[in-house]
């Protein structure tokens, strides 16, 4: 659990961050969301002391971190950052072995986390693995950082920007892929972006922030339903709510499920059970249909979902 | 390892050449037909040899030392306030031509040896600190805050990052200097210095071509020699902590 309680943090006369209270449960994602310059990147640096705070506390699992040992602090906090700082003179297996190597993990143990984090990302070792940083793509490299960061098993995670600078589709596989591990080893995280859809998707909580304050720190629901002020309905786009609202909501939610499941008719086409609801009413306005089936992992077909129920409940 | 092939026959030809210049004496009365004596004796070309490097190698060893120590001081939070100062003195120092320097050395150090020594240790050390500040501060910001933001002690953060990676920018310095150093040496032979510059000076002295040709020779080769053993330093250091640069 991370507390921040009453913190600030100036530079000179500016102020960056501006008495926030924050509360990040353990096995929680919080989103801090906002424009360029709001104190968002301030706030992480703040958590894992490469920042001083100004004022107010800040406490890890209880404890204030000025207590601690800043070394012993990091080395249980994964951080990505802004635009990866990979080291350009190691290979990318060396890369994701920093933080074990200076635990002095045993040489075969280390191996094989690097081994298991690159397969965990999607990057082959046998063709990665001794490659270094300047032959990588962007969206590999990024994968880099989140592998580095995840290296020794940190209880909490702190990821600034992971996916900036990256196109749309890398973008969304990466983050299916963080909500993939998010559900196999749950780490406390604190998630930094500006992009509002990224921060919906990911969050259990999101904080928006404005100008080095926390507008409104709430559910990804409660955000869209209950903006706290005008600043937040801009920021979530007014109009558009009622969609975003759908794509919170997996389809198994609404559907009618069969009383037992199905085969599917050969070449029948369908939604996934977690598939959400804004994607069940892109394919039924394409396809024209009153209703889609809906299949399990398994490609049994275990329910309908119709268009009818869609537009009533669906947001 | 073809790499340090070139430095290797270089040395070989320039400790041949030391010591059996004497073998080409017809060769040097072609030159300078009407001198006795054509061969430079006054002391022995290995011995001025020895001399001028040992000369060069003190002041490259100390100047390179007191360099990057100034210049971590320089780039750590505690001496931050002194990296102005410090990148100044060295950007200045080095528009100082060597000569300048020699001059100056001589009424506060005297003749002989040891002010050649200072001069050149003070005067190496420019180039050196100010390659280890562009070294170090051209890291970029995010590999320093990534490494010690991963848990690294300021003491990992230098030694595994940030020497590594401005260590190719280092040694160019060092081999700046050196290759400078090798010839205000030569040029310490005036203030009393008994260096490869000493042949070419009695040669200028008493109008013996050949005498100036040898030393000119031998300094040339040195330098030559070193140079190409700079080169192979630094293929080597990129091969080891830059490969990407390494086709
Ligand atoms: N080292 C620093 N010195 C002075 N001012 C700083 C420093 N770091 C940040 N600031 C200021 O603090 C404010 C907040 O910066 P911060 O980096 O936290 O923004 P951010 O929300 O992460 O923005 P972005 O989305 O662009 O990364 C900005 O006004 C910035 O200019
Ligand atoms: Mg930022």
């Amino acid at each position: 659990m991370i507390e921040l309680r009453h913190v600030t943090r100036r530079f000179g006369p500016t102020v960056a961050v501006d008495n926030i209270n924050l509360t990040i449960e353990t096995g929680e994602v919080c989103v801090l969301v906002g424009s360029s310059g709001c104190g968002k990147s301030t706030t992480l640096r703040m958590i894992n002391r490469l920042l001083p705070h100004s004022e107010g506390e800040i406490l890890v699992d209880g404890e204030d971190i000025t207590t601690m040992n800043p070394e012993q602090l990091r080395l249980n906090m994964g951080y990505v950052i802004q635009g990866t700082g990979l080291f350009p003179h190691w290979t990318v297996a060396r890369n994701i072995a920093m933080v074990p190597q200076l635990l002095k993990w045993p040489r075969d143990r280390i191996d094989a986390r690097v081994h298991e984090l690159m397969t965990l990302l999607d990057l082959d070792p046998a063709t990665h693995a001794n490659k270094y940083p300047q032959q990588l793509s962007g969206g590999q490299a990024q994968r880099v950082g989140v592998a580095r960061a995840l290296a020794a098993d940190p209880n909490i995670l702190l990821m600034d920007e992971p996916f900036g600078a990256l196109d749309a589709i890398t973008r969304e596989s990466l983050q299916l892929e963080m909500l993939r591990i998010q559900k196999q080893v749950r780490k406390t995280t604190v998630f930094v972006t500006h992009d509002i859809d990224e921060a919906l998707k990911l969050a259990t909580r999101i904080a928006v922030m404005d100008q080095g304050r926390i507008i409104q720190h709430d559910t990804p629901e409660n955000i869209l339903r209950r903006p706290a002020s005008e600043f937040v309905e801009n920021l979530v786009g007014k109009q558009d709510r009622g969609l975003k609202l759908m794509s919170l909501r997996p389809v198994r939610q609404l559907m009618q499920a069969h009383p037992a499941p199905k085969r599917p008719e050969p070449g029948a086409e369908g939604l996934k059970e977690e598939d959400n609801l804004r994607l069940a009413l892109s394919v039924m306005l394409w396809q024209g249909a009153e209703q889609v089936p809906v299949f399990n992992a398994r490609g049994e077909e275990t329910g309908v979902i119709t268009r009818e129920r869609l537009i009533q409940e669906g947001a | 390892m073809r790499l340090w092939l070139p430095p290797v026959l270089l040395a070989v030809l320039l400790y041949g050449l030391s010591a059996g210049m004497p073998a080409l004496e017809p060769l040097f009365h072609w030159v300078q037909p009407d001198k006795q004596q054509v061969i430079y004796e006054r002391e022995s070309f290995l011995f001025l040899l020895q001399n001028h490097l040992l000369l060069v190698l003190i002041s490259a060893a100390v100047g390179t030392l007191v360099a990057v120590a100034g210049g971590i001081f320089a780039t750590r939070p505690s001496g931050r306030d002194f990296l102005p100062l410090v990148s100044q003195v060295a950007s200045i120092g080095q528009t100082f031509p060597p000569v300048a320097v020699l001059a100056l050395a001589v009424p506060v150090l005297g003749f002989g040896e040891a002010p050649i020594l200072v001069a050149l240790m003070l005067y190496g050390l420019l180039p050196i600190l100010r390659n280890t500040l562009a070294g170090l501060e051209g890291i970029s910001p995010a590999v320093k805050e990534a490494a010690r933001g991963m848990g690294m002690s300021p003491l990992q953060v230098l030694v595994r990052a940030e020497l590594p990676l401005a260590g190719r920018v280092i040694l160019a310095g060092i081999r700046t200097s050196v290759t400078i150093n090798i010839a205000t040496a030569a040029i310490g032979s005036t203030i009393g210095a008994r260096t490869l510059g000493d042949p070419v000076i009695a040669g200028l002295v008493n109008g013996n071509t050949a005498y100036v040709l040898q030393g000119a020779i031998l300094i040339g080769l040195l330098a030559l020699t070193t140079d190409s053993l700079f080169e192979a330093l630094e293929r080597t250091w990129d091969r080891r902590f830059s490969p990407q640069v390494a086709v």
